[in-house]
């Protein structure tokens, strides 16, 4: 199979040009977080919600602090530089698929490309449905850094597949592993910009008043409230939890078919476990009441973590049939 | 889910602390969902050590390598089973453990859900003033046909419903959705353990083996014909189902670089002891299947032919070896034990190393340049004395034991070359090579199972995240203006998706029933009760 060297160079550029969107988007998501300044203290857009008790509220995923602020145009044109940015990455992906012919996810740098790309996508869904925006600046931060990595580190030069990745499961497996650890990376994320607010509400500088439910008038005020940071990244691993474990399903079936066993503890295979019983502990954490808030996310911290270990410390420091997926 | 909650206060009385007593408390610390937690992340911590140390199952020598590197901690992890964590007592008694829990937790919940689903949904609120969210609808039509006008709505979205007449002459209609949630988090919870059920099978009554079968020379599906099996642990070497094979020939392509591309084995097949006649070519990703085994193309490598005649030119020495390859150049390395030479001289072994693209660096060495055979070399060291085989040891055939021997020379050889006399006058000739393949043969009758499981373990987690249980209620009333409906609705969680589900059906039901000419006098919104249709309307008129 020839590589087109033209096109791949392309994808290369586009990638670059993609962390650029980004990284000014997210210097504008900052100043929007940082300059921008209430307006008014109207209460929260979507008014059906004003008539709730206080604990219907919390658990409604809605983020509560919509305001016309000053900084909206900032913030506006940090939304704007993301959805380009998104458009270029994909090309990138695009690009450096048609180079080599097959589906652009065969090493870790086009890995990499793809899971960053999942997860602006699921962030820019989610603004589409919630008002986010303030999650911006922390969300592109890990997929800045991501791609970082991705490009300089794990890059690799366009090439064909080597025979044992030659499979329609490649396409099946790997696209819902990258889809899950992009939706869990921006989950993390949330979770642990919950942490920091949770931690701020318990010192009193919530900024979210919980009577008149207000933001106050520290800077706090512009931070959506604990609880509904922690509504946003439930249903974030909620719903990667099911797309990670029919990626492990795939992998079993694709393991089945090249290796001959289904399940063989391979560190890759093992640190995927790993990975779901977190997160599955997490997800059965939850509602239980001494368990809810901080701790079930610590777990999904953990979580988290052990995924990014599946991920880097597998392929990089230990040796196992996944190895040939090509630092 | 919160079983374990509920018992945490049930603490026995003093003095009744009997061993009935006691192994209830047991049983429902057990099944406890904390318990089930600490369980779980236990389980995630004992996974740990089989990824990061050499596991037995998967790689022998690396466990004895690091045995070796690792006086101190080596012993000790290998006491605690740390080198075959997956079959280590403590790894299966937690995941029985599991499954215990698991049990224990699912049979009442199991009970609960039937009798959840043949119960009638729950009778409307006194005041519908306190639920999240509430309309009203006035019409013309009367009672009765009102509130069968909203089971019929209702019931055409699927809610169970139930129609109850109140002492207040009042009809109300109960209606509640959602009960595929608990239902999908059962099955999960089942399927989960369908899986470790099929694991066991296989685990009990499947085999797995591997053995290298060189280009030109067959492989039949018996115990003696493997490197390696792992024989089935209930029927033991017995079950291997009868099949054989003969690789005609084995091909690997690559790009310019040296990436291999594709892998081909052309094979003959035959069940039972027939003679291999049924042609196939196996691939990476793409297994034969027969006799209700499957064998795999793992990896391959190169075998070179050896001769070794004595002084007299007497053949001492003729086969096809295979050789290990080392890294992606597939320079390869093997060993030649010759033990009968000519009375009373010495053994001869040799440590060789195959060149696929022979190649010099500039500062003289030999390396290999391409991983496909362009222009294949031998060099070699040769030693002569005692191979150490008469001790009755069993040896590994890729490692040479030179306690015994002298070194009495080296070289390099192209293909059909011979070289000076090794020792007592005897010579070597690299004649040629062949390929060889690595296959897999492999049954896992509990395969089916896992599998099957798994995906109904998946449709049962995305059901139980995605359904919510929800209730609706409508009562139903004759007033002055004519029938009041008033409609409230609760939702479990997500107020979100519930509001725009629970306007559809109001608006449904306005659409579908006659207004009233005036509207009502009664009743007057409270504070904290808006209806929900007049909070859209002053959103959306400007």
């Amino acid at each position: 199979m020839p590589v087109d060297q033209g096109l791949a160079e392309l994808s290369d550029t586009l990638l670059l040009v993609a962390v650029l969107c980004y990284a000014v988007a997210m210097i504008g998501y900052a100043a929007d977080w940082a300059f921008g300044r209430p307006l008014s203290l109207r209460p929260i857009a979507g008014g059906a919600t004003d008539t709730l008790p206080a604990s219907w509220t919390q658990t409604t995923g809605r983020l509560g602090a919509a305001h016309p602020r000053r900084g909206a145009a900032v913030g506006a044109a940090a939304v704007a530089l993301t959805v380009l940015g998104w458009v270029v990455h994909a090309a990138s992906l695009t690009t450096r698929g048609l180079a080599v012919e097959r589906v652009p996810w065969g090493n870790m740098y086009e890995f990499s490309s793809a899971v960053c790309l999942a997860a602006v996508t699921g962030y820019l869904c989610l603004l589409y449905r919630q008002p986010v925006r303030h999650l911006g600046a922390i969300v592109m931060l890990p997929v800045i850094v991501y791609l970082g990595i991705a490009g300089t580190l794990l890059y690799a030069p366009a090439s064909p597949l080597v025979p044992a990745l030659n499979s329609y499961w490649l396409k099946i497996h790997v696209a819902a592993a990258a889809i899950a650890t992009g939706i869990f990376m921006i989950g993390f994320t949330t979770t642990v910009l919950y942490l920091v607010q949770d931690a701020r509400e318990r010192r009193g500088r919530g900024g979210v008043n919980e009577q008149s439910r207000m933001p106050s008038v520290s800077s706090g005020g512009r931070m959506p409230s604990a609880a509904s940071l922690d509504a946003v990244a439930y249903s974030l691993t909620a719903f990667a939890f099911p797309v990670w474990t029919f990626a492990v399903i795939a992998g079993a079936v694709w393991a089945e078919a090249a290796w001959g066993r289904y399940w063989g503890w391979d560190p890759k295979e093992t640190w995927a476990f790993i990975t779901w019983v977190l997160y599955a502990g997490y997800l059965h954490a939850r509602p239980l009441p001494r368990w809810h808030g901080r701790r079930a996310a610590g777990v999904a911290v953990v979580a988290f973590v052990a995924l990014m270990f599946c991920y880097f410390g597998v392929n990089l420091w230990i040796s196992g049939l996944h190895s040939y997926a090509g630092v | 889910m919160t079983r374990g909650e509920r018992h945490a206060g049930a603490h026995p009385r003093p003095g009744s602390v009997t061993l009935a007593v006691g192994l209830r408390q047991s049983w429902r610390g057990l099944t406890s969902m904390r318990t089930a937690l600490v369980l779980l992340f236990a389980l995630a911590l004992a996974a740990v050590p089989g990824s990061v140390l050499p596991q037995r199952p998967l790689n022998p020598f690396a466990v004895d390598r690091f045995l070796g590197e690792h006086s101190i901690a080596g012993p000790i992890y290998d006491r605690l089973g740390f080198f075959d964590t997956f079959a280590a007592p403590w790894f299966v008694g937690l995941y029985l453990l599991i499954c215990v829990s698991l049990v224990g937790c699912l049979t009442p919940r199991i009970r609960l859900h039937a009798r959840a689903l043949a119960a009638r949904p729950p009778r409307p609120p006194r005041s519908f003033a306190r639920l999240p969210r509430t309309a009203s609808v006035t019409t013309t039509l009367p009672p009765a046909e009102v509130a069968a006008a909203v089971r019929r709505r209702l019931r055409a979205r699927r809610w169970r419903t139930e129609t109850r007449v109140h002492d207040d002459g009042a009809t109300s209609v109960s209606a509640e959705k959602g009960y595929a949630r608990e239902t999908g988090n059962l099955v999960f919870h089942l399927a989960i353990l369908g899986v470790i059920a099929g694991v066991a099978v296989g685990a009990l009554l499947g085999y797995e083996g591997r053995a290298i079968v060189v280009e030109g020379t067959g492989f039949t599906n018996t115990a003696v014909a493997y490197d390696e099996l792992d024989p089935s642990r209930l029927g033991g070497a017995a079950d291997l189902a009868p099949f054989s094979l003969v690789l005609d020939d084995f091909d690997a392509d690559y790009t310019d670089g040296g990436q291999p591309t594709d892998f081909r084995a052309d094979v003959r097949y035959a069940e039972g002891f027939d003679e291999p006649r049924r042609r196939t070519t196996l691939r990476v990703n793409h297994p034969l299947s027969v006799a209700g085994s499957r064998v795999y193309l793992l990896a391959h490598g190169y075998a070179p032919h050896i001769v070794v005649r004595d002084k007299d030119g007497r053949v001492v020495y003729d086969e096809v070896t295979p050789f290990l390859p080392q890294d992606g150049s597939f320079l390869s390395t093997g060993v030649i034990k010759v033990p009968d030479v000519s009375p009373g001289l010495p053994q001869i072994g040799v440590r060789a190393a195959f060149l696929p693209t022979v190649d010099l660096t500039r500062d003289g060495r030999l390396f290999s340049g391409f991983p496909d055979a362009r222009a294949p070399a031998v060099s070699f060291e040769a030693f002569a004395g005692d191979l150490g085989l008469d001790a009755g040891l069993p040896q590994n055939v890729y490692e040479l034991d030179t306690r015994g021997m002298v070194r009495t020379g080296g070289g390099f050889l192209l293909p059909g070359e011979t070289s000076g006399p090794l020792a007592g006058g005897a010579t070597m000739t690299f004649v040629g090579f062949r390929e060889w393949a690595n296959v897999q043969v492999a049954r896992d009758p509990g395969q089916r199972i896992v599998l099957v499981s798994a995906v109904l373990a998946l449709a049962g987690l995305m059901t139980s995240l995605r359904v919510r249980r929800r209730r609706i209620w409508a009562r139903v009333i004759a007033g002055p203006g004519g029938t009041l409906v008033e409609v409230g609705g609760l939702p479990r969680r997500n107020v979100e998706a519930f509001a725009s589900e629970f306007d559809r059906l109001v608006a449904e039901l306005r659409e579908h029933l006659p207004p009233a000419p005036r509207e009502p006098a009664a009743p007057q919104p409270t504070a904290d009760a808006v209806p929900v249709s007049d909070v859209r309307d002053s959103r959306e008129a400007p």
